[in-house]
């Protein structure tokens, strides 16, 4: 009997997840053992005519990482959507839109005048911009349109598992090359990680007073942070109670809040209006003037909140008023 | 209640959804058809009907009767506000063995039909309404209210007439009463009035043998000179602290013998005397009035030497045989728990010198009605005689009526009390000086048993009517007759012209108000206000004494202007009012608590300090929160902040509310 | 867009109004039989305090073109300061909402206490012009395919099963 087919493709990402495959170290080596690896373009030198070559759901599973914003990893994840048996979410840009996400704050334009003209370092005399096509005398060249509004990989195409985090987590990849392999999984949609959050597992859990309450928001570069109390107690704002388990408490432990890049646990719709929530009833005021001073703090909610999950929110993108011209997509 | 039996063979949803006419008050402007129809193609509808009166017998019998057959599992009733007919509703689920929970109203009468013109649009507002509570109602699961045993001992806010008859009804019925008394002595306004209307009964002598009752009955705790600093729990269940504040006389030894008073450095009245309301001055050591309830001395501390300066003979000390001053007496708190409050908190009187043109406080003989009313007593500042600041008697009274009433200037609305006391101060001072009385008046309001007879009566004593209201009283004559007098200046609306009566003494009507602590006594008790600042009954027909805190009643002015027999009438119904609660032994509290999934706590305590009830707390040894459901009001704060959705409230979780938006804007 | 499709332009607007205070001032608005427009739908919560912003962007995904939230009173809350929680999340949200590019007008907070029914008519006109004049809110639609991690959708109805509501 051959081996299972996996596949590994990314999108807009940073590179970090594949670094966090590499990450297994060793245990890398019994996965390729267990596993036929037919699709790495980061590592492996296959092309896509490979994998349009092969039968519909011929691939045990695709790991995809990176939210999706051009037509060329629109198609490329239908195709191996078609290959798959199953898809997995891989790192919060494929399950909430992460970091890339937050160019849905701009549209097309305003990022390419941003890059292509206003960087101080850009010179740009020309004016040039890319083009999705040019007339080159060998023929027509063309690049993938990139999309006005970045998705998470489940707004494109069906997707089967989550493995949250940025990177996600090394045990709970194995954890999920192994229930993958064995057919051990939960029921089809679920993020393969504790469904509960950080503070769980948190080592500063058993220093947080019973008034978590905050006449004063603090960032981090603004005090010298205690290494054993409660960051959120603190004043930082540490997003562990609104964020999933499963990292280990890795930033809290090396003395930084949690930016919340594993997402929310699965009672939670909304990742940044549920932490705006709760973030917000912390302000230690009623009054209506210095609530708007303790929260004048947070100076960018949506970059605080949304950090790993504009795309994700109800909201997906910044809004443009039709009064305003504002197009959509 | 006993197994609901339910044939659910598939598992899914059966939703009954019942549409009210209310007569014509739904069906008038929505198209009850077009809604039962959209309604039957709802998901999980099984029944969509409608009825003429769904909350009558036969309309509720409708609805047992498709439970009982098994026909719907869930009840959607699209008709009023849930917080008109929930509980009737409630209770015929539970009437048809089905739980009352799995009930949801869709309000298609306050929120539709008596706000919207336009028919289809109201047609369209109630069917999304109806699709949201469809929509909701499937994840409706079973509930139980708990049962909190209620303490029997009940707690009545001012000694008024409302405070004193509420007391004495519940005192009669066997309950313990504490009766809380700001002033040194319960009798409120009825206490300062000479007769009461329309029957001219002395007041003093209908009032106090109710005031000696209070002072006797074995079940009435009376603390006059107190006021309620704080009050906790809920419905069944207060605990209320009192403050009394230091009176510096033993009570318990004091018999009223005026020994004291009389021995006071002081050999006459230094301060305005609130009793006379400012017509007399009393010592700093004083008793209010001989009938005051309880008889005991009270020492002002802001006027007594040894209190102010710690440096007097204390002659009062020597002269009291029973030892009963003691200046070391210190503010006490006193905690109680009762099960029941009636707020008889009563009224001021308007301050007539915020209407500038009539004179008040600038010209003497002017007067207001409360003034005359302790000027017209025989046991009075002035003995019962009326007489002017010369002394003499006047020769023309002018009463002014609607003083701080009927205007938008100061108040809105009718005090209904002004005319018929006016009337009665006419009788009286006429009665006493044989003055020429004018009535200056914008509309005779006489509704009440007797009422129109007394204003009839006057009309025959040749007490003069002039429809109109004043505009000014001055000192400014025109003509000789006028020197020396007051000018009254109105037009008389009757014959079209504007006239100027000369009058001796001017009698202003004032109106009645809300005292100005209003607010902070209605935080207190966690009631609502109208506009004017009067306690807001529950509704204003059906629960005229209920407030929107279960177990805060209201009797007398403090609900709004009322003469006599109405505050006893009110106080009586709040008295039995609060029996009914207590007499139950139980009260049952609604379900819409919070709740915690454990499984999905993970310890973050963002809940502990945001709840106002300590309903919350922290469970050491799971490591995460745990609400106490008895303590929980059900305001769902702490579900809203907590990050996990590990806090949800019944009723209203999530889902709950997220179908509801779901439904409600889904169809439009 | 044209001052003719403005003016057939019927905004949705969804409402949270407390149980207590506004809730009441609405059925008041009711037997006082104070018309106001249509478009506003009542959601009864039990306090504003209970308000979870998720509610908020709820309603906006679903095709809602402003929210109205009413509460009592500051110091008038029933459930003595539930109307603050509310106020400390109204104000980080508008800032965020603002962020988003969400037009101020499509969403408001107002105070209003049991017997104002006629604050509930002048509000509720109000804010359905405001929102008028700023045209439907065409949020980019969700994705074709629905969010896996939409739990609403996943979400089954409570079967009671036999015995249990007793």
């Amino acid at each position: 009997m051959s081996k299972p087919k996996v596949a590994f493709y990314w999108c807009a990402s940073c590179g970090g997840c594949e670094e966090a495959v590499v990450d297994l170290g060793p245990d890398i080596l019994k996965v390729v053992e267990a596993v036929d690896i037919v699709f790495w373009p980061v590592a492996l030198d296959f092309k896509r005519s490979d994998v349009e070559s092969m039968l519909d759901g011929e691939l045990t599973v695709s790991f995809i990482n990176g939210a999706v914003r051009s037509s060329e990893q629109h198609e490329m994840v239908e195709l191996l959507r078609r290959k798959s048996g199953l898809v997995v979410a891989f790192g919060s840009c494929a399950h909430t839109g992460g970091i890339p996400g937050l160019a849905n704050l701009f549209d097309r334009k305003a990022m390419f005048d941003e890059a292509y003209f206003n960087v101080p370092s850009v010179v740009n005399d020309e004016k040039t911009v890319p083009q999705e096509e040019y007339e080159a005398p060998e023929g027509t060249l063309t690049l993938p349109n990139l999309w006005n509004t970045v998705k998470t990989l489940d707004q494109v195409i069906p997707v089967d598992y989550y493995l949250p985090g940025c990177p996600p987590p090394v045990n709970l990849i194995a954890e999920a090359v192994s229930k993958i392999l064995k057919g051990e999984l939960p029921p089809r949609g679920a993020v393969l990680a504790p469904d509960i959050a950080l503070c769980d597992e948190c080592p500063r859990k058993e220093t947080k007073p019973e008034k978590m309450s905050q006449k004063q928001f603090k960032r981090p570069h603004e005090i010298m942070i205690d290494p054993e109390q409660c960051l959120l107690a603190q004043g930082l704002l540490c997003l562990g109670p609104i964020t999933r388990k499963g990292c280990g408490a890795a930033c809290t432990t090396a003395n930084m809040p949690c930016t919340g890049c594993m997402g929310p646990i699965s009672n939670v719709i909304d990742y940044g209006m549920k932490a705006l929530s709760a973030v917000a009833s912390l302000a230690d005021s009623n009054d209506e003037e210095e609530i708007e001073k303790i929260l004048s703090k947070i100076v960018d909610p949506v970059g605080t909140f949304y950090r790993y999950s504009l795309p994700a929110s109800l909201l997906h993108r910044y809004y443009q008023p039709a009064a305003q011209g504002g197009k959509q997509s | 209640m006993s197994t609901v039996n339910i044939p659910s063979p598939n598992g899914q949803p059966k939703i009954g959804v019942y549409v009210c006419h209310c007569g014509i008050n739904i069906a008038g402007r929505v198209d009850v058809k077009e809604t039962v129809a959209f309604a039957k193609t709802l998901p999980n509808v099984t029944v969509a009907t409608e009825y003429k009166f769904m909350c009558s017998d036969p309309g509720q019998e409708m609805i047992q009767k498709d439970l009982r057959d098994g026909k719907i599992d869930r009840v959607v009733v699209a008709s009023c506000s849930p917080l008109m007919h929930e509980p009737t509703f409630r209770r015929a689920m539970i009437a048809a063995d089905a739980n009352p929970f799995l009930f949801q109203m869709a309000n298609i009468r306050e929120h539709v039909s008596w706000v919207t013109l336009d028919k289809n649009a109201a047609t369209e507002k109630a069917k999304a309404l109806i699709a949201a509570a469809v929509k909701r109602i499937v994840l409706h699961r079973p509930l139980e209210k708990t049962r909190v045993p209620v303490t029997s001992d009940v707690l009545v806010v001012g000694g008024g007439i409302a405070g004193i008859h509420a007391a004495l009804t519940l005192a009669e019925a066997g309950r313990k009463v504490y009766l809380v008394e700001k002033e040194p002595t319960i009798g409120g306004h009825m206490a300062k009035f000479d007769k009461t209307f329309p029957t001219l009964d002395c007041s003093a002598c209908i009032l106090t043998p109710k005031m000696s009752a209070v002072r006797a009955h074995p079940n009435i705790i009376l603390w006059t000179y107190s006021e309620v600093a704080e009050v906790e729990g809920f419905v069944g269940n207060f605990k209320v602290k009192v403050k009394r504040k230091p009176r510096y006389i033993k009570e318990d030894l004091c018999v009223g013998c005026y020994e004291c008073v009389e021995a006071c450095v002081f050999k006459k009245g230094i301060t305005k005397d609130e009793f006379n309301v400012g017509l007399s001055k009393r010592r700093p050591i004083y008793i209010p009035f001989p009938q005051a309830t309880p008889l005991v001395a009270v020492i002002d501390p802001e006027t007594c030497v040894q209190i102010k300066r710690n440096k007097c003979k204390k002659p009062c000390v020597d002269a009291c045989e029973r030892d009963a001053i003691d200046f070391d007496q210190k503010v006490e708190i006193k905690e109680i728990d009762v099960g029941a409050i009636i707020l008889a908190t009563g009224f001021k009187t308007f301050d007539a010198s915020r209407i500038s043109r009539y004179g008040y406080g600038k010209y003497p003989n002017i007067y207001t009605s409360l003034e005359v009313e302790r000027m017209v007593n025989a046991a009075g500042p002035t003995g019962g005689e009326v007489h002017l600041q010369n002394g003499e008697k006047p020769k023309t009274v002018g009463i002014v009526h609607c003083v701080g009433s009927r205007d938008s200037k100061t108040n809105a609305y009718c005090s209904r009390v002004c005319c018929m006391y006016s009337l009665k101060l006419a009788h009286l001072i006429k009665e006493r000086t044989e003055a020429e009385v004018y009535n200056f008046y914008i509309d005779m309001r006489t509704p009440g048993k007797g009422y129109e007879e007394f204003y009839e009566k006057l009309l025959k004593e040749n007490v003069h009517f002039i429809r109109g209201r004043v505009a000014e009283i001055s000192d400014w004559a025109t003509i000789p007759e006028e020197e020396g007098k007051l000018v009254i200046r109105a037009e008389d609306t009757l014959i079209g012209a504007v006239r100027r009566i000369p009058v001796d003494m001017v009698v202003l009507s004032v109106g009645m108000e809300p005292h100005e602590n209003v607010d902070e006594v209605r935080r207190l008790f966690n009631v609502s206000c109208s506009h004017e600042g009067w306690f807001l009954e529950r509704h204003p027909k059906l629960a005229p004494v209920s407030t929107f805190t279960d177990g805060v009643f209201l009797a007398g002015a403090c609900q709004g202007p009322k003469d006599i027999p109405d505050s006893v009438a009110q106080a009586g119904a709040a008295a039995a009012e609060a029996l009914a609660l207590i007499d139950r032994g139980y009260v049952e509290l609604e379900p819409n608590t919070a709740y915690l999934q454990e499984e999905f706590c993970s310890g973050c305590k963002t809940c502990l300090g945001l709840c106002p009830y300590g309903a919350i707390s922290f469970n050491d040894e799971k490591n995460i929160s745990s609400v106490n459901g008895a303590l929980c009001k059900g305001c769902g704060t702490c579900v809203a902040a907590c990050p996990s959705g590990a806090l949800q409230q019944n009723l209203f979780t999530d889902e709950q509310i997220l179908h509801e938006i779901e439904g409600v804007i889904s169809y439009v | 867009m044209s001052d003719n499709d403005r003016k057939q332009f019927e905004p949705r607007i969804i409402a949270f109004f407390c149980n207590w205070c506004t809730y009441t001032a609405a059925d008041l608005a009711g037997t006082a039989r104070m018309a106001y427009s249509p478009n506003v739908r009542v959601i009864r919560i039990m306090c504003s305090g209970r308000l979870d912003p998720q509610f908020i962007l709820k309603a906006f995904r679903e095709g809602a073109d402003g929210v109205l939230i009413g509460g009592c009173h500051p110091g008038d809350c029933h459930y003595q300061e539930g109307n603050y929680k509310a106020l400390r999340r109204f104000t980080l949200l508008k800032r965020f909402l603002n962020m988003m590019g969400i037009e101020k007008e499509r969403i408001r907070l107002e105070w209003i206490a049991a017997s104002e029914g006629d604050k509930v008519q002048k509000v509720i006109n109000e804010m359905t012009e405001q929102v008028r004049k700023l045209g439907p809110l065409k949020l980019e639609p969700a994705s074709q395919l629905q969010p896996q991690n939409d739990r609403v959708s996943r979400v089954e109805p409570v079967t009671i099963a036999e015995g249990e509501a007793s």
